[in-house]
This record gives structure tokens, C-alpha cells and sequence, in this order.
């Protein structure tokens, strides 16, 4: 089957949750990606919601980060106090996903304001509860188109940080970023190109990278999506609202 | 004593110009209806604290309503941007917002604190984030028992919570269940709390299952009955959100004489909540109805 670099995108963040259990999640590709890996990779995967559903099991796909459809069958509902406190900050959630507007090289993440803050040429969402899941979760695994407005040398504002000197917090930064041209994990703190998509180059990444991006010596090529990924995960986004 | 009384009543005796007002709701149980008279009545100056201002917010900024917002995450959600607001903050067009910015995590410890009348809620987020750099608000502390710094964040007491919830009583015992976002925290924080709900139920039926009431009466000032006062944000298990009026919204909220126009209609138009539902018409309501799904029901037991 044909495949477009979205699915592969969401295909590879899936296939990185096999061993995990209990995994705070984010509306559009992250949902995808738990759904698809409840599926495949392990069916034993967790979904805690921000908004308080915990062990959601949604019967349609999700249009927003409460939809009701997170609530009927889940195991449990939690006010967002419990939420963040105990299952967060407790360090109960063993991996969350973020997005990103901009993300830097050590994995800091902007979703705040793009220009100065206090008057922004583009006032994005900010923190929501993406700060303190950066800090409190075990594992952070990132999803983000890449280009070289995303990947950038430097933030407009850090909203949520990566594997900055002197952090002492959970995981220390996230664990991976995946986008549509490769999977990238961290060296040193150093955000590394581990895996290249098929079709992707190295070109791309270096023109979709603010910075010279650092290369695996053992550069992998991520396996194409098999028939059976592409077939579950059109399944679950049938009007292609987040594959595009 | 029975508490209800209309939305007007509600809005025009307990929400005053310049008032710290909060509306919460996680996406779930949005009070519009609540907004939409705060609108028509011309309130001015209010701080609006909210965690997600939403669709309602970028409706009471855009009607000159609010003069400063409070909170954690700004956007339609699942959709995009809220235009009016951004005009705002980005070209303060017509004028500046001022605003004041924490994370989720942040903005229910502040409610907590604020319930609970202490000077600050300690919480290990914003370290190595730009945060507390552009809210002076937020402070690094030290541990009195170690080593360990966490950050502080102040209590927020609002003049005025505005709650909706599935069924209260008539004296303002208010039941919730599906997502209770931080309502309970809001509700305690504040000097004046209004449940708005979709039915007023007799106090037997608040009384056979007292662990669903999220909010006692024993601290509301009004009970406001609003069915479909939540549209186009849901209420479970009574309707679904209507995700065609939030992508609608988005080009409505891009061009501000639409925006205008919208609130003509939609709320200096219409005398109260009551026209608004008529006026959506049975076939948007039947469109958004969810199918059955009943909890087991507990015995709470006879004693005595």
C-alpha cells in the first residue's frame, strides 16, 4: 500500500509505545498513535486524558481533549486537581506526548508566542498542561512536523523545557521527537537523527533543521508502514482529519 | 429556601463591572448561556479566569466585556485560533488585553489555595521554562524540610464563580458526573458562586446519591436552570458538543463585522438562553443527542 509521510509519522510514534503502560495523551497524531498501538504493539497501553479521563476507551476518535466519548467505559474520572497532582506530578504516567510550534536542539519546546512576549507577532495556546508534563512525566516522546520554522536554533519563549544543563526533574528532557522525515533521540542532550524514513534524505532534515542536526553513526531506515498499520490507522481517522 | 431564579436576576444581582469572574469547565459543562447574559447586560472591566478560554471567552472579549484574562491555554479547541482575543493581544485592536499566564497545573493550584485560604500553591512546574519570567507572579521557593525548590503560585479568589452542572436543587446542591475539570476548587474560592444547570431535581433525588454533589448549597448564592445553556461546548450524557459551530466560529472570529453580527443575532437579539435554544431549531438538538449508557446504581444503605 502506498503511504503518505503523516502515517509514517504517526506509524513510528506507535511503534515506540510497545512496553509502555500508562500514557498521557494529546488530541490528533498522539491519539492516533496510542490508538494504533493498542492495536498492534501493545494492547495494553493506558490512555490518560488531561482533562481527567483515565484508561479512556474512546469508541470514536476524539475531537477534543474531553470529549465524552473519553468518559463512557473508562476506568476511572478524576478531577484535574488528582489529575495533575497525583497521576502527573505523583509520577504515575510512565510516557506523555507534546507538539510543538518550535522545538530547539536539547528538545525545549515553544508553544507560547512567536516574536517578543509581551507583543507577539503570534500569540499561540501556551502551556496548557504541557509545561508541567515536560517536567513530571517519566518519558516524553514529541510529535512535530519538521521544517525550519519548527526547528530552530533559538526559542521566542521556552514553555516547556528539554534536557537543559542543571535539570533535575523526571526524565530530564524528552526521550523522542518524531516527525515526517525521521525519529530522533537524544545524546548527551543533543537531539540525534537515529532513524530516517523511506523515502526522507538528509537533505530534508538538514533543510527542514535550524541548526547541523547530529547524525546517528548507526543511522537506521525506519520500516514503511505495513498494510496492517496503514488499515487500523485509516480506520480510526476515516475523514483523515489529523492524517491530512 | 429555593435559590432559583432567572439568568438575568442571576447575572444583574451577583456579577457587577470590574469583578473577578471565573467560568470553568474542561472542555465539559461551558457555561455560554451565562456568558451570553454577562454580553447583554453590558458588564465592563471584568477579569475573566479561566483555564481554556474558548469560544465563549473570544465572545465576551470581542462584546468589550473583559478587560483582563487569567489563565493557561487559549484557542478553540480541536480547531485553532480565537481571533478576537488575538486582535487584542497581538495589535491591541480595538485595545490592549492584559492578560496573566500560568499552566493548567498552575491555574487549579491557584483556585486550591484560594479554596482552601492559603498564600500560595507549591508545585514543581515552570523550572527551566520562560514562565515565571512573564508572570512575576510565579516564584521559585526553597523547601522548609530540605534542599528541594518548587514554585509558588498565588491564591485566586474570585468575586464570582459561575458553575453549570447537570442537575442541582433548588438550593444549590450541585450534582456532576463525567469531566469535573476544577469546578469544585473554583466554586469554594469564590465570595459568590451561581450553579447553572440543565434541570433543577427535587432535594430526594440530590439526597439518594449524595457523592455525585460536586458543589453543596451551603455555599451558592443563585441556581439558574438553563437546558442546552452549555451549547456549543456538552454536557454528558444530555448533549454532544457541536463541533460545526466551533469551525464556524473560526471564520467568524477572523472578521470582526461578521463577529459583530453574530452577536447581534445570536445574543443582543435574543431576550434570554430560552430564545437562543429555540432559535438553533429541534433538528440541531436532535442531531446532537448521545445514546443511552446507565451506570449500575450503588445501595447507600438504611440505618436506623
Amino acid at each position: 500500500m502506498n503511504w503518505t509521510s503523516n502515517e509514517m509519522m504517526v506509524v513510528a510514534a506507535a511503534r515506540r509505545l510497545a512496553g509502555e503502560r500508562v500514557c498521557f495523551v494529546g488530541i490528533g497524531p498522539p491519539n492516533l498513535a496510542c490508538s494504533l498501538a493498542q492495536r498492534t504493539v501493545e494492547p495494553n497501553l493506558e490512555l490518560v486524558y488531561e482533562s481527567g479521563a483515565v484508561g479512556a476507551r474512546p469508541a470514536r476518535l476524539p475531537i477534543s481533549i474531553g470529549d465524552p466519548c473519553l468518559v463512557s467505559g473508562a476506568r476511572a474520572v478524576t478531577s484535574q486537581f488528582d489529575l495533575f497532582s497525583f497521576y502527573l506530578q505523583g509520577g504515575r504516567v510512565d510516557v506523555a506526548f507534546l507538539g510543538a510550534a518550535q522545538i530547539d536542539r536539547r528538545g525545549s519546546i515553544n508553544t507560547t508566542v512567536i516574536g517578543p512576549y509581551e507583543r507577539p507577532k503570534v500569540r499561540l495556546p501556551g502551556s496548557g498542561g504541557a509545561c508541567e508534563i515536560a517536567l513530571d512525566a517519566a518519558k516524553v516522546f514529541v510529535i512535530v512536523p519538521q521544517s525550519a520554522r519548527s526547528f530552530v536554533s533559538r526559542l521566542d519563549f521556552v514553555t516547556s523545557p528539554g534536557h537543559v544543563p542543571g535539570r533535575a526533574a523526571a526524565g530530564g528532557g524528552p526521550d523522542t521527537v518524531v516527525t515526517q522525515l525521521g525519529v530522533y533521540r537524544f545524546v548527551d542532550g543533543e537531539m540525534t537523527l537515529v532513524s530516517l524514513h523511506p523515502g526522507a534524505t538528509l537533505e530534508q532534515v538538514r533543510a527542514g533543521c535550524g541548526w547541523e542536526p547530529a547524525v546517528a553513526d548507526d543511522l537506521a531506515e525506519t520500516p514503511p508502514p505495513t498494510d496492517e498499520e496503514l488499515t487500523i490507522l485509516r480506520a480510526l481517522d476515516p475523514d483523515r482529519v489529523y492524517l491530512g | 429556601m429555593s435559590k432559583v431564579v432567572s439568568m438575568s436576576e442571576a447575572v444583574g444581582r451577583l456579577v457587577a463591572d470590574g469583578d473577578t469572574v471565573a467560568i470553568e469547565g474542561f472542555t465539559h459543562l461551558i457555561c455560554h448561556a451565562a456568558g451570553h447574559e454577562i454580553i447583554r447586560r453590558g458588564r465592563r472591566n471584568l477579569t475573566l479566569c479561566r483555564l481554556t478560554p474558548d469560544v465563549v471567552a473570544d465572545q465576551m472579549v470581542a462584546a468589550g466585556v473583559v478587560a483582563r484574562l487569567v489563565f493557561s491555554w487559549l484557542g478553540n479547541p480541536g480547531v485553532g485560533s480565537l481571533h478576537a482575543i488575538r486582535r487584542r493581544i497581538e495589535s491591541a485592536d480595538p485595545e490592549p488585553l492584559e492578560i496573566e499566564e500560568y499552566s493548567h497545573f498552575g491555574m487549579v493550584g491557584r483556585y486550591t489555595a484560594g479554596a482552601a485560604r492559603l498564600p500560595f500553591f507549591p508545585l514543581r512546574s515552570y523550572a527551566h521554562s520562560d514562565l515565571p519570567a512573564a508572570n512575576p507572579r510565579i516564584v521559585p521557593i526553597a523547601s522548609p524540610y530540605g534542599d528541594d525548590t518548587v514554585y509558588a503560585v498565588p491564591p485566586l479568589n474570585p468575586d464570582v464563580a459561575i458553575v453549570h452542572t447537570q442537575r442541582a436543587g433548588a438550593d444549590g446542591d450541585a450534582q456532576v458526573w463525567g469531566l469535573l475539570g476544577c469546578q469544585k476548587e473554583a466554586a469554594f474560592a469564590a465570595r459568590r458562586v451561581i450553579v447553572v444547570c440543565e434541570e433543577v431535581v427535587p432535594e430526594a433525588v440530590i439526597r439518594s446519591d449524595p457523592n455525585r454533589t460536586l458543589i453543596p448549597g451551603t455555599i451558592v448564592d443563585a441556581v439558574v436552570e438553563a437546558p442546552g445553556g452549555c451549547h456549543p461546548s456538552f454536557v454528558q450524557g444530555y448533549y454532544d458538543r457541536d463541533n460545526r459551530f466551533y469551525l464556524d466560529w473560526d471564520a467568524i472570529s477572523r472578521d470582526p463585522a461578521l463577529l459583530e453580527a453574530w452577536l447581534d443575532e445570536w445574543v443582543y437579539g435574543l431576550a434570554d438562553h430560552a430564545e437562543y435554544r429555540a432559535r438553533l431549531g429541534a433538528d440541531r438538538w436532535a442531531a446532537l443527542a448521545p445514546g443511552e449508557a446507565w451506570s449500575q446504581p450503588v445501595n447507600y444503605g438504611s440505618y436506623g
